[in-house]
């Protein structure tokens, strides 16, 4: 019966810079004790999405000052203006952030218009200067940079030059993913394809675990993944005796013989600016967001499954995307043939986060 | 589709048919012996959820899975006991109660199971019919767990001794009509509790099958409601355990549609081919109700048919 | 009983009158009576589970009071959240009052919700007039709601398919539809990340009662409620229904077209569960997405069964579970539970409740001699 589902995904669609657009640097009145309050769309302790930001969350904690409370399992409904208007009411919070997608349009923004005294930040590049109140911004980091260095490691790890996906739903930031795993891949081993599966929902661990064994069986022998939680989807694959990127967290200790490298975000970059100038009495960001260049995203250390030739590749890809080296080269075609990337973007270009389409090289389907 | 995307179908069906269907399989058989007896149990959910998650949690702790199903099957038969027990009382509704034991069990499950999220536990191994064939594929799809050769054990047994036993003629008056059993003297709440509980083991198992076997992880998203879907299940096997066996591994291998065609490259429309068991099963309903064979085969003290 | 055949004097007459308001009194108690001993019970369990993990059942209760109810801003979020289930625990008692067991008000909220978002995309880029547009978006909810679950009804009537199991399949599907098109042909282009619908846009929105946060729906499910039970008690068709209910072969003997019956309580049930939907995409969202099946069906389930399918007794039930689940977040994030506390706590309320129904009757307090006993 807790028949419950949820999703949400990040996504950018500021015109304002992307990284450190601020308004004024006025100071806050006193630099007083900062009660920041997180809510998460799922359980803290799921291998994925919600523990990464939990992780970055517990390093708050330890901050003088700094005291956190956090709700959990809280839908994108009103459950979330609720739940982040009792912390503000009954908590005393004067700093909230929503980890999920779909908290920000409407809740968090008419939250922010009604409590003007209290900041808001959301995990998804919706903040637009001319639309939304000062009191609210954005924070993410661009995960497709470390699943591209993922495709980098795996190209090189495939024997079947088939490499699997597993995904949730298609939205742009799954199938930013997508594409980049492909594109990294190919950079190493042009013969290298990828092919993905949708399951349909963000935590469905039955059809993940049909889904990667159905991509097994297809003869992909790199299994890796963006859904919520994705022990299950390493795990059947680690049984199959294939190799593994992970997602969101790191699942290396599920897979001692197949792990190669996985995503990670790295929230703790973000939350400890915020920290920092919480207690230095300064006015958070508006807009906080990056790839590698910025130190928003992190690769697991490489497990088993990666030989010597994968890790110096990967190592040498993530010192390209610190370099701010882009990955969509174009033009580059869909797979349905129609040209979509004309030219070559820069890797935190807005245009790239309108995505909504599979490249060529991946073969799979949207609907 | 080519020879070849067939073929991958076809093994995926098959392979789906064996993993898929185990809970289903012992839910179904758990409820068919609680239907039998004149109650239905539509809290099968929780049970299966708690069993999941004891079972998981028990094998955690002692190292040995098979213990963790032992738990899980007297976790579900704690459940399925206090089912039974309330049921009893006059005037309780039992559809209601097993809507509230569906919450509380999943409740429970949730609440103490949180701790186990993260850690691994020791699984149940599986051993392949398929390996002398030599083709990775078909070894895979024709991997069995043991407990799937249980369930199919315990579905036959039951048939027989519905059919030949005095327990199972007991039983089967008890649940086509109330009054006839009592005149025999028998206790018709007593056998009613006894087989609520012991259907509430073997839904428990079932749920140690999710999470000890496939997909082999405990967290909080792990059954899609398949506890109500083996309840459905029931009804359209006519309440026939070798029936329930058979829909079990019909509705294993339709769970596997989905993800199998989007391999072979059939990639759109995945939401209904993902919603085909549910679609399914409402037609077999509609198709199978109404006929006289369903009128026949319906244990007459049962509420939700009257 | 005494010999009543020669008319009473004035005084006893009066005298008889003040027993018959005091003889309703206590039996009526009893539905009061007993609930809430049931209520106190299954606290009383709660705290006993409580104290064996080493939390405060005081701490516990306070919360739930400062959360659910204490503060003006938890009453009236007690309130925001017990809206939706109003609607959603008629779909239940109502087809419960004429004997069927429907789970399925989470699928008709779905696509009502999803309906209405779709209608309302012609509307809006029409610039028609925002009152206008909202009634059409919320009959289109209704109608696909009654639909919806009068299939369901027509299914159990015509070719006796059980209509629980039959309910909640078309729930799947029904979940399985909106999100083929909110994903597919219907999703709204700019926004890539959740596909949704179209928004309607702010000035098309639902908004609260004046004076309160909370929005119109609240109202909306008092309204139905009231006239549900009105319809239920007091008009031939209710008579009927209930006629139906309680005997369905001795209705159709009677000649009640008790086929018609069922369709047509199913069509309303479903009605209101779509208009659930409607408000949750015009109050809330603004859009039709997956964020609509948020569990209120389920819910609404306990909250009708709870209410022993009367739609007066809905009212204080739901708002009840709001309560509940308003102060869980509080509860979870001060006392350091899992969210599942809430789960349990629900379970074990309804479970006790449940277990109460077998206590009426049996207290003598209640029982007035020579009063016939209603089951």
């Amino acid at each position: 019966m807790s028949l419950l589902t949820f999703d949400r995904r990040t996504f950018l669609k500021a015109s304002a810079a992307s990284v450190l657009a601020t308004g004024s640097m006025a100071r806050m009145a006193q630099a007083a004790e900062a009660i920041i309050g997180i809510v998460y769309v799922g359980p803290r302790d799921d291998f994925g999405w919600n523990q990464a930001h939990a992780v970055a969350a517990k390093a708050l904690k330890s901050l003088p000052g700094v005291k956190v409370v956090e709700e959990e399992n809280v839908p994108e409904t009103d459950a979330c203006s609720k739940a982040m208007e009792s912390m503000i009411n009954l908590d005393g919070a004067n700093i909230i952030l929503g980890t999920s997608f779909g908290y920000f349009d409407p809740f968090m923004i008419d939250l922010a218009k009604k409590y003007a005294k209290v900041e808001f930040r959301h995990a998804a590049p919706l903040w637009n200067k001319d639309k939304h109140p000062m009191n609210l911004g954005s924070y993410f980091g661009y995960l497709n940079q470390a699943h591209y260095v993922d495709g980098v490691a795996a190209g090189l790890s495939t024997k079947s030059n088939k490499l699997g996906f597993v995904a949730a739903k298609p939205i742009a930031s799954v199938l930013s993913n997508i594409n980049s795993f492909m594109l990294g891949a190919k950079s190493t081993n042009p013969n290298a394809a990828v092919q993905v599966i949708f399951t349909g929902d963000w935590s469905l661990p039955v059809r993940e675990a049909e889904a990667t064994n159905a991509l097994v069986d297809a003869g992909n022998d790199v299994i890796t993944c963006h859904v919520d939680g994705p022990k299950v989807v390493i795990e059947t694959a680690e049984k199959r005796g294939v190799k593994t990127c992970g997602h969101n967290a790191s699942q290396a200790p599920l897979a001692p013989k197949g792990f190669i490298t996985g995503a990670e975000y790295k929230w703790i970059t973000i939350y400890k600016g915020y920290a920092a100038d919480l207690s230095g009495g300064k006015k958070l960001p508006n807009m906080v967001s990056g790839g590698y260049e910025a130190d928003m995203v992190q690769n697991t250390p490489f497990g088993a499954g990666a030989d010597d030739a994968a890790r110096k590749a990967a190592t040498a890809a993530i010192a390209g995307l610190k370099a701010k080296k882009p990955i969509y080269v174009g033009p580059l075609k869909d797979n349905k043939g129609n040209v979509v990337i004309s030219k070559t973007y820069d890797n935190l270009d807005p245009f790239l986060d309108q995505m909504n389409y599979l490249l060529d090289g991946v073969q799979g389907s949207i609907t | 589709m080519n020879n070849s995307a067939y073929f991958i179908v076809l093994v995926a069906l098959i392979g789906g048919a064996l993993r898929v269907s185990t809970p289903f399989m012992f839910v179904a058989l758990g409820e068919c012996l609680t239907e039998k007896s004149g109650r239905v149990n539509l809290g099968l959910e929780g049970t299966l959820v708690l069993g999941a998650m004891s079972g998981y949690a028990i094998s955690y702790h002692s190292g040995s899975p098979w213990l963790g199903v032992l738990a899980a099957g007297c976790a579900g038969s704690v459940l399925g006991a206090m089912h039974g027990y309330i049921c009893k009382l006059p005037r309780v509704n039992d559809i209601a109660v097993g809507i509230a034991m569906m919450l509380f069990g999943t409740g429970v499950a949730f609440f103490f199971g949180k701790p186990y999220i993260q850690p691994s536990a020791p699984r149940l191994g599986s051993f392949s019919l398929g390996a002398w064939t030599g083709n990775q594929e078909i070894a895979t799809a024709l991997q069995i767990n043991p407990l799937l050769i249980v369930g199919i054990i315990v579905g036959v047994v039951m048939a027989w001794a519905f059919a030949n036993t005095k327990w199972g003629l007991i039983v089967r008056m008890t649940g086509d009509s109330a009054a006839s059993a009592r005149a025999m003297g028998v206790s018709v709440d007593l056998v009613r509790f006894l087989c609520t509980t012991a259907g509430g083991f073997l839904a428990g198992i079932g749920g140690a099958f999710l999470s000890l076997y496939y997909p082999g992880s405990w967290n909080q998203g792990l059954s899609s409601g398949q506890g109500l879907m083996a309840v459905a299940l029931v009804i359209f096997a006519r309440w026939s355990p070798i029936r329930c066996v058979i829909a079990a591994l019909l509705f294993g291998a339709a769970g596997a549609i989905g993800p199998a065609l989007q391999s072979v490259g059939i990639t759109q429309g995945y939401y209904f081919f993902n919603a085909a068991p549910y679609i399914l099963t409402l037609f077999i309903m509609i198709a199978s109700a109404g006929s006289k064979r369903a009128a026949r085969d319906v244990p007459g003290e049962l509420s939700i048919t009257k | 009983m005494a010999d009543i055949a020669q008319p009473l004097p004035t005084a006893a007459i009066a005298s008889n009158q003040w027993n018959d308001l005091s003889i309703r009194i206590r039996r009526g108690a009893e539905y009061v009576v007993i609930p809430l001993l049931a209520l106190a019970i299954s606290g009383f369990l709660f705290s006993l589970l409580l104290l064996a993990l080493g939390k405060s059942p005081i701490e516990f209760f306070e919360l739930v009071e400062r959360g659910g109810f204490g503060t003006a801003f938890s009453l009236q979020n007690t309130l925001q959240r017990s809206s939706p289930l109003i609607l959603t625990a008629l779909c239940v008692a109502l087809p419960a009052r004429i004997g069927l067991v429907i789970i399925g008000g989470e699928g008709a909220l779905v696509l009502g919700g999803f309906a209405s978002a779709v209608v309302a995309i012609p509307l809006v880029l029409g610039k028609v007039s925002p009152l206008l547009t909202l009634c059409i978006m919320g009959v289109a909810g209704m109608l696909i709601g009654a639909i919806w679950i009068g299939i369901v009804g027509y299914l159990r009537y015509a070719r006796g398919v059980n209509e629980t199991i039959s309910s909640l399949l078309m729930t799947y599907i029904g979940i399985a539809i909106m999100n083929f098109f909110v994903e597919g042909s219907l999703r709204d282009l700019t926004n890539p990340n959740k596909p949704s619908t179209m928004p309607i846009g702010d000035k098309y929105m639902v908004g609260n009662i004046p004076g309160t946060e909370v929005h119109w729906g609240l109202i909306a499910g008092i309204v139905l409620s009231i006239g549900l039970y009105i319809l239920l008690s007091r008009t031939t068709f209710g008579f009927a229904v209930r006629v139906a209910g309680g005997n369905p072969r001795a209705a159709l003997a009677q000649g009640l077209p008790v086929g018609k019956l069922i369709v047509i309580c199913c069509a309303i049930a479903g009605a209101c569960a779509g208009l659930a939907g409607f408000f949750e995409v015009a109050a809330i969202q603004g859009r039709a997405n997956a964020s609509l099946a948020a569990g209120y069906g389920y819910t609404g389930i306990l909250v009708a069964f709870l209410a022993r399918h009367n739609p007066l007794a809905i009212i204080p039930v739901a708002i009840l579970f709001g309560g509940i689940v308003a102060s869980g977040g509080l509860i979870e994030r001060r006392m350091g539970l899992p969210d599942a506390t809430v789960l349990v706590l629900q379970g074990l309320t309804f479970v006790v409740l449940l277990m109460s129904e077998t206590l009426y009757g049996r207290f003598k307090i209640f029982q007035v001699r020579g009063t016939a006993d209603r089951t």
